[in-house]
């Protein structure tokens, strides 16, 4: 489903990523965790199509198309979700108004007639539930006011309402209590399909307590350290970041 | 010819218009038009109409306007259409008493005077000054000053008709007054209207003002308006300039409030040539408190100037003023509030808002706060910004599926949105806000099915 290669980027001549290679199919969990700093962020970033950054090398491609030409909304139209770890607040635009544009934009790129009033609003009920999210919070404005749990779980929910084929979900866990988490991993959870897959970039292991993995990938300076499997959440867990950093001096030194 | 060459052209021929036409004025004017009237044209030849050198006029190119050739009529002239076959406001729900000016005068297809059975009298100004002189005299000429203000001047030397409201002590009108300006003629045209709106104590009122130009040719309005608002009554006056862009328009409303009022005074401008909107408020009385209000959209070559005085001239009085725009294209803009906290008014609260945005690097803003304050024991803030829309929300819409143009369009209409949900009238608010969409995205921004179709 994805395949990235090489992918170096830099912001304002600085080289953030300096080389990922990833490959995710249709059906797997993939965990991306590293220390602050490593690039987590602007992988996610540049997955989606923001143009902050410069990709100087390397190639992305999502079903066999090259991905880094596209414009951000074709990315979402295409099936790429991009959870932010920052969810910006937007006064004055509705909740309702801007999922019913963002659905029917996606809908219209896959040939689908418009939702009626009904069948949005239905959707939209099934969806809250999934997501357990307060019906209150859809009928204001984006992100306006919401608690950092109440963001994460809007994010979560829009996921839900354009159901993508790739979600990378950029520290969803950030900021959430225990009880907020285990509501948005139980989402994420319900959404998961053997047709879809996820990226869950996270900081911590906690987080994967609840969305279980088939792989995950350690990401320092700019590189893919290691990858493994489930395991390596509990090794890091237990020796910390500094395990990871230690036989990677030689990074530093280049 | 310079510029203030021509404006003293403007002026004297102006002056030397009234001179040849004054007798039939004060013939046809009930005497409380007729009364200040010599006064009011001696200001205008020495204030003349204010150029560049005017520190209030200094972002608009008033000269410009005023020195094209426009008709100019004493007298009403006769209309050849049916106003009623043409014109109804299509806002099922907005079930309003209006009032329709055409050129500025009182279109009198009903009795100039409506006197509903609460106390409450509403239509033209010049039959309420023949009917009612005593009633218009104690509030005419009071607020609007023209010895300071030359277009005040001009207007009180020609004033001839216009709209009346009164509400009488502790009444209300369920329904809200709709003030229709509708420019429709054959020939450029130089129009002046004079209104009047008197909220008695305790009473109530809702009225929304609604310009419309109907021709596609070239218009100046110099309208005056004074509102007087008494002792705890409440006022919610929304204005919507929706013209075209030939008509330029210097509109002037001055509001005194008095003890524990309250006025809610919105402007909001669509559409213009070269739009101007003086707002002077006074706070006579302990706690009243005045919110303006503005917002404005402006692309091509049109400009838009707010100008704001609110003079705190008693204690605990609360003031705000929050004034939106969008500029595109060529457009210009330009911002001014003066707010004045007199040495006696203790415990003022006055804050004032200006955020703009900045489509292309051609479009211009200028923004001045300008706060002169006397007493000790105050809070005032003011703030003012000049920028472009917010990347990161961009991005986010996009992130959605939302594309460039629409997500820019969803920001800009949020941006008015904070102006726009004060409005208290429901269905104005709806048809506002459907308005300004239309307008966002360049289409037609008339009232959907109103049959009158507005040229742009």
């Amino acid at each position: 489903m994805l395949i990235i290669k090489n992918l170096r980027a830099s912001i304002e001549g600085n080289e953030i990523l300096k080389g990922i290679n990833l490959e995710v199919k249709a059906g797997e969990v993939h965990a991306i965790m590293g220390p602050n700093g490593s690039g987590k962020s602007t992988l996610s970033a540049i997955l989606a199509g923001r143009d902050l950054y410069q990709v100087t090398a390397g190639e992305v491609t999502f079903e066999g198309e090259n991905l880094l030409d596209l414009p951000p909304e074709v990315r979402a139209r295409k099936g790429i979700f991009l959870g932010f770890q920052y969810p910006v607040e937007i006064p004055g635009v509705s909740m309702v108004n801007f999922m019913r544009t963002a659905v029917n934009e996606v809908r219209k790129f896959r040939n689908l007639p418009d939702l009626s009033s009904s069948d949005f609003l239905k959707m939209m009920r099934e969806k809250k539930a999934l997501v357990e999210i307060d019906s209150g919070l859809t009928s204001r404005s984006v992100n306006e006011g919401f608690s950092g749990g109440e963001k994460k779980r809007n994010e979560i929910f829009q996921m839900a309402m354009l159901e993508p084929k790739l979600a990378i979900l950029d520290e969803t866990d950030s900021g959430l209590d225990i009880d907020a988490l285990k509501t948005v991993a139980y989402g994420v959870n319900r959404l998961k399909t053997p047709q879809n897959a996820i990226i869950v970039i996270t900081h911590y292991q906690r987080l994967l307590d609840y969305i279980v993995p088939d792989v995950i990938h350690v990401l320092y300076q700019g590189r893919i350290v290691k990858t493994g499997g489930k395991e390596l959440a509990f090794e890091l867990e237990e020796k910390g970041y500094d395990w990871i950093k230690e036989p990677n001096r030689e990074i530093e030194n280049e | 010819m310079s510029k203030d060459d021509t404006l003293q052209q403007v002026t004297t021929n102006l002056s030397d218009w009234y001179l040849s036409s004054r007798d039939r004025l004060t013939k046809a004017s009930s005497p409380v038009f007729n009364a200040p009237r010599t006064e009011a044209i001696d200001h205008f030849r020495t204030l003349g109409i204010p150029g560049r050198g005017n520190e209030n006029y200094l972002y608009t190119d008033v000269q410009k306007v005023f020195s094209q050739p426009y008709k100019r009529h004493i007298d009403p002239q006769k209309i050849i259409f049916s106003v009623e076959d043409l014109f109804h406001c299509d806002i099922p729900e907005l079930d309003t008493e209006l009032i329709l000016l055409v050129n500025g005068w009182f279109y009198n297809n009903r009795p100039p005077l409506q006197i509903l059975p609460n106390g409450i009298i509403y239509g033209s100004l010049a039959e309420a000054a023949l009917r009612y002189p005593d009633m218009v005299k104690s509030h005419y000429t009071k607020y609007a000053d023209h010895s300071t203000e030359g277009l005040v001047a001009l207007n009180t030397a020609f004033a001839r008709d216009g709209t009346f409201i009164y509400i009488p002590k502790n009444g209300g009108n369920e329904k809200a007054f709709q003030i229709v300006n509708i420019l429709l003629s054959t020939e450029d045209l130089f129009v002046q209207h004079r209104n009047l709106v008197i909220v008695e104590e305790g009473a109530v009122a809702r009225i929304v003002v609604c310009d419309h130009s109907l021709s596609a040719l070239q218009y100046l309005t110099n309208s005056v308006t004074e509102i007087y608002v008494g002792k705890n009554a409440e006022l919610h006056y929304y204005k919507l300039q929706n013209e075209h862009n030939l008509s330029n328009q210097f509109s002037s409303s001055y509001i005194h409030q008095e003890r524990d009022s309250r006025v809610v005074f919105n402007t909001v401008s669509l559409h213009g040539g070269i739009v101007r909107n003086n707002v002077f408020v006074k706070l006579n009385g302990q706690g009243a408190s005045n919110e303006t209000l503005g917002l404005f959209l402006a692309d091509q070559n049109q400009h838009v100037d707010n100008y704001t005085f609110v003079d705190h001239a008693e204690p605990d009085c609360t003031s705000s003023q929050n004034f939106k725009g969008v500029l595109d294209d060529q457009a210009t803009g330009a911002f001014t509030g003066r707010i004045l906290v007199r040495q006696d008014a203790q415990k003022t609260e006055a804050y004032q808002v200006n955020n703009n945005i900045l489509l292309t690097d051609e479009a211009q803003m200028s923004t001045r706060p300008q706060l002169e304050i006397y007493a000790d024991d105050v809070k005032c803030s003011h703030g003012a910004t000049v920028g472009q829309l917010d990347e990161n929300a961009l991005f986010y819409l996009r992130t959605r599926g939302i594309d460039s143009r629409e997500a820019r369009l969803l920001l800009m209409h949020a941006f008015g949105h904070e102006i726009l949900k004060q409005v208290s009238v429901k269905p104005l608010q709806e048809r506002l806000e459907d308005l300004v969409d239309k307008r966002l995205r360049g289409e037609l921004s008339r009232c959907n099915n109103c049959p009158v179709q507005c040229e742009t």
